[in-house]
């Protein structure tokens, strides 16, 4: 029985040193965004005072105002565009399948072996051919169709009732009508699980942004919290700020939406 | 009969419809770029200057030492991180599956929050946690277990170990959600059987646990040796390929070629074909594994 206890100990004492192995940067992170770097080299781990001031000091180091707002812009753009665009185009693959388009699917599903490394070079020159650099364009262009999501729409789309279909087109609904009325409004789950990835993935997009967006109005949030560190000299509370303030927003929609995000990250094994 | 053949037909048109936009932008940002970057690694020149000059490019490669210190790099990032961080979240998906565990949503919580922090802000926290002034060596002093800080970033192998380290952060709780989805769906009768037989609980995890898992295993393998071929953003951030490329990784060198140094576009094209080559390998593997499943 002791013995048991014991390993029953150890399991949670494991656990718990995981957990805070797991949290422990996190908290620090934001800690140290409200203390001054002096404090935060000397090891200190209460909240300060100093984080009025650090955010002083990042809106002279940096145009923070200005990269949020790019990016959000940016990560919405590319949210919406990419829900739109995939999703009737999954709907379609499933919905109206025969040889021709299965054959297509298929063929798409390639793409998901391209690495972004293989390919960012002929991009980055297309973007370039037609002027698109700096632009909110160039930066959503690349990222609004995936296999991936066409995929996930389409798995989505087979348990839609076909019945439904059917009397929707005998009531003389149009086609678009049956997707936009029907399938959107059913799907809503798929469509959060959805957009919660895409967000993510092109709020935390850092290497594209950092070969087109090349002037200092286009700055987006991963670029700005990485020129921080570009510097001799860091300042710790004003790095650390800058990036509470780039984690916040995916943070939030961590918390809050926990469930779809998981079920995001593990509908790429279905 | 006619009747219903053609709104067969007009159905079929709409789809196509549907699905022509998403397929024409794949085709044109994934496919078209891939052959051209073929093409491109057959050609040389700096900037836009480029002529044909056949396989050139892959000779120079076999002797470049750069981009095999990048390979090898990427290969021992791989070679000790994923079994380690795999090992780990095995562990914790079949601790936290237990359903009479305490504070099981707060562990889980926990553990899989760092999946929400973006490869740049992670690095840029793991590169100020392990500076030379940073708390790491701050907490070591102090409690006396080192005399003087440790350079991390300044020597090779502590370097590669602090990436190791930052990704095992990363990773582990993404991994884990995996291996928790695969355990529900094992029957909890089969752990009750072995209960039973009074099977311990390192012999329910060997024999039990890990053989049923064995398909996940593989695609979390699969997927994290194709993000470690691909490492960037860390390498990157947290130690910017130093000290003296020990951390570069291959994407970091495609990146440097490209648009650090004077551009050598069809060189970085023959190295990124290289990239696509092993992450085509893995993904083959992948679907049959997908497949057979």
């Amino acid at each position: 029985m002791t013995r048991r206890r014991f390993y029953r100990f150890l399991k949670y004492l494991f656990l718990f040193i995981a957990a805070l192995l797991s949290l422990f940067p996190l908290v620090w992170m934001a800690v140290s965004a409200t203390n001054a770097s002096v404090d935060v080299v000397t090891g200190r781990l209460l909240p300060g005072k100093h984080l009025i001031e650090n955010y002083r000091k990042l809106s002279q180091q940096a145009n923070v105002k200005l990269a949020m707002v790019n990016s959000f812009r940016n990560s919405i753009v590319a949210t919406f565009a990419s829900l739109v665009v995939c999703s009737i185009a999954g709907y379609g693959f499933e919905i109206y399948h025969d040889k021709g388009k299965d054959f297509l699917m298929r063929l798409l599903l390639l793409s998901m072996m391209i690495p972004f490394a293989a390919i960012m070079i002929p991009l980055f020159m297309m973007v370039g051919k037609f002027g698109l650099l700096n632009t909110t364009t160039a930066f959503v262009l690349p990222t609004i169709s995936t296999a991936f999501l066409i995929f996930l729409f389409r798995q989505s789309a087979r348990y839609f009732p076909s019945e439904i279909i059917e009397a929707a087109r005998l009531e003389g609904m149009s086609e678009l009508g049956i997707f936009f009325g029907m399938y959107v409004p059913i799907m809503r789950s798929t469509y959060a699980t959805a957009g919660i990835i895409t967000f993510m993935n092109a709020w935390n997009n850092y290497l594209w942004p950092l070969i087109i967006m090349q002037s200092k109005d286009s700055i987006v949030m991963p670029i700005l919290i990485s020129n921080l560190i570009a510097g001799y000299v860091t300042d710790y509370g004003v790095v650390m700020l800058g990036v509470t303030l780039s984690v916040l927003p995916t943070i939030i929609i961590f918390l809050l939406l926990q469930n779809s995000f998981a079920e995001g990250i593990l509908s790429s094994m279905k | 009969m006619g009747q219903t053949l053609t709104l067969r037909r007009r159905q079929s048109l709409i789809g196509w419809l549907f699905i022509v936009p998403a397929s024409v932008l794949i085709f044109v940002f994934y496919f078209y770029p891939i052959v051209r970057a073929l093409w491109l690694s057959f050609q040389t020149g700096v900037g836009v200057n480029l002529q044909y000059a056949g396989l050139f490019n892959y000779q120079r490669l076999l002797s470049d030492n750069v981009f095999k210190l990048s390979l090898t790099n990427v290969f021992i990032f791989l070679i000790i991180q994923v079994p380690v961080m795999l090992t780990l979240a095995l562990i914790l998906a079949s601790l936290l599956n237990d359903p009479t565990l305490k504070f099981r949503g707060f562990f889980r919580t926990a553990l899989f929050l760092p999946c929400a922090t973006s490869l740049v802000s992670y690095a840029i926290v793991f590169r100020s946690l392990f500076a030379l002034d940073g708390f790491v060596n701050y907490l070591l002093t102090a409690l006396s277990i080192i005399d003087k800080p440790i350079n991390w970033g300044g020597n090779p192998w502590t370097a590669r170990f602090l990436i190791i380290i930052a990704l095992t952060w990363r990773w582990t709780g993404y991994n884990m959600v995996f291996y928790l989805a695969g355990l529900q769906n094992i029957d909890t009768s089969i752990y009750e059987a072995a209960l039973i037989d009074g099977a311990s609980g390192v012999t329910r995890f060997t024999k039990i646990t890990v053989p049923l898992l064995k398909p996940i295993i593989l695609l979390t393998t699969i997927m994290s040796t194709n993000g470690t071929l691909q490492l960037f953003d860390e390498t990157m951030n947290l130690t910017n390929g130093g000290p003296a490329n020990a951390t570069l990784s291959v994407s970091q060198y495609i990146y440097r070629l490209s648009f650090q140094y004077s551009p050598r576009f069809g060189y970085a094209a023959a190295i990124s074909f290289v990239i696509f080559i092993l992450v085509a390998i893995l993904a083959l593997i992948q679907m049959r594994v997908g497949d057979t499943r």
